[in-house]
């Protein structure tokens, strides 16, 4: 689907932004510029936005983002914010799906300088503030590292010493989002751990895991049941759904695990 | 698009369209079993003809909503799988 966005800076539009005057203020779109649009994986981009109307937002919220055709129809899709409360830009990681219709034109089409139409911050269900403290556990597949990368990013600015073991899944080493910022982090720092593995295939020498995460592989990485650390699980609906459940099995407290599922279509 | 199993969460975009508090974080008392939670940490079904929002327990549904968007926008609304919600401002 050719997908243009038609935005104007200001104007009023049907969802949610209509609101009487005297109202309280329900969630609204808004327009975003494009600073950046910088490559991470061959599959994903990391799209930089400044958006003047933002009221900040917490580690792990999401937001929606619009397209709208010519022809006035209109896709939307939730993604995670990447960056930190702290930073001034709002950071989303995308997914190239080649058959989407939307992360194609987030990641071939939009260059720095567009509007792009978007809300939020939403879901403050699955997000973390420093000043909850820790031990947090992290796991991630793929793309669902964008809001975990916000809370290990967030603990950094806010400087927590919580404790993270943050267990990434990717397919390939090359497919690593972020590698190099996870790697300098934890490499600084005594309380962040980074443990990864690869799916699909790994480089020659490879120390880290090379399966899917299972109960085994969270027994040996996640924090003992009775520290109680505050699970964060994103990804894939198979990979959120395992690693819960056998976190439960593990004797995690159920209430403390909080899961983000991609499912299994979207783009 | 084929609707799919998602979390509470995933509804915050349209819910929050509707209400001034935050309803991820809010608790749901399930009229079907009983149980409650947040309403993040339900389930959440979204398609293009709405979402539905069942309970993470016993899997009754607490939350219907359609948005209209052809002509004045209108919401239909059904909360009768919620017996109550507590809502709580962050701390």
């Amino acid at each position: 689907m050719a997908t243009t966005t038609t935005v104007t800076p200001g104007a009023s539009n049907a969802t949610g932004a209509t609101r009487m005057a005297g109202t309280p203020r329900r969630l609204a779109w808004q327009i975003g510029e494009v600073a950046e649009s910088i490559p991470d994986t061959p599959r994903t981009k990391s799209l930089f936005l400044e958006v003047p109307d933002w009221n900040g937002h917490r580690a792990g919220q999401h937001v929606d983002v619009r397209l709208t055709a010519e022809d006035g129809y209109q896709a939307e899709r939730s993604y995670s914010i990447a960056s930190a409360p702290e930073s001034g830009r709002i950071e989303l990681l995308v997914e190239r799906l080649d058959d989407g219709e939307v992360s194609p034109y987030l990641t071939e089409e939009l260059r720095a300088g567009d509007g792009l139409e978007l809300r939020g911050p939403i879901g403050g269900w699955f997000a973390w503030d420093a000043n909850e403290g820790g031990p947090l556990l992290l796991l991630a597949g793929g793309s669902g590292i964008a809001p975990l990368m916000a809370m290990v990013r967030h603990r950094k600015a806010a400087g927590s010493d919580a404790p993270v073991r943050l267990l990434y899944s990717s397919r390939s080493y090359e497919e690593v989002i972020f590698r190099e910022e996870l790697e300098a982090l934890a490499a600084e720092d005594e309380a962040l751990e980074v443990i990864q593995t690869l799916t699909r295939s790994a480089p020659e020498g490879w120390q880290g895991y090379d399966r899917r995460i299972d109960q085994a592989m969270l027994k040996d990485v996640a924090f003992p049941p009775q520290e109680r650390p505050l699970a964060f699980v994103c990804g894939p609906t198979p990979l959120v759904e395992t690693a819960a459940t056998a976190l439960v099995g593990l004797g995690h407290d159920p209430a403390r695990i909080k899961t983000e599922r991609f499912g299994p279509t979207g783009g | 698009m084929d609707e799919q199993r998602l979390d509470g969460n995933a509804a915050a975009g349209v819910l929050a369209e509707i209400f001034t508090f935050e309803i991820t974080t809010a608790r749901a008392a399930c009229v079907h079993c009983g149980s409650s939670g947040e309403v993040g940490a339900q389930l959440a079904y979204i398609s293009e003809i709405g979402t539905v929002v069942r309970c993470a327990s016993c899997d009754g549904v607490l939350i219907r909503v359609v948005r209209q968007d052809e002509g004045p926008q209108r919401y239909w609304l059904d909360l009768k799988g919620i017996e109550y919600l507590q809502i709580q401002e962050r701390p």
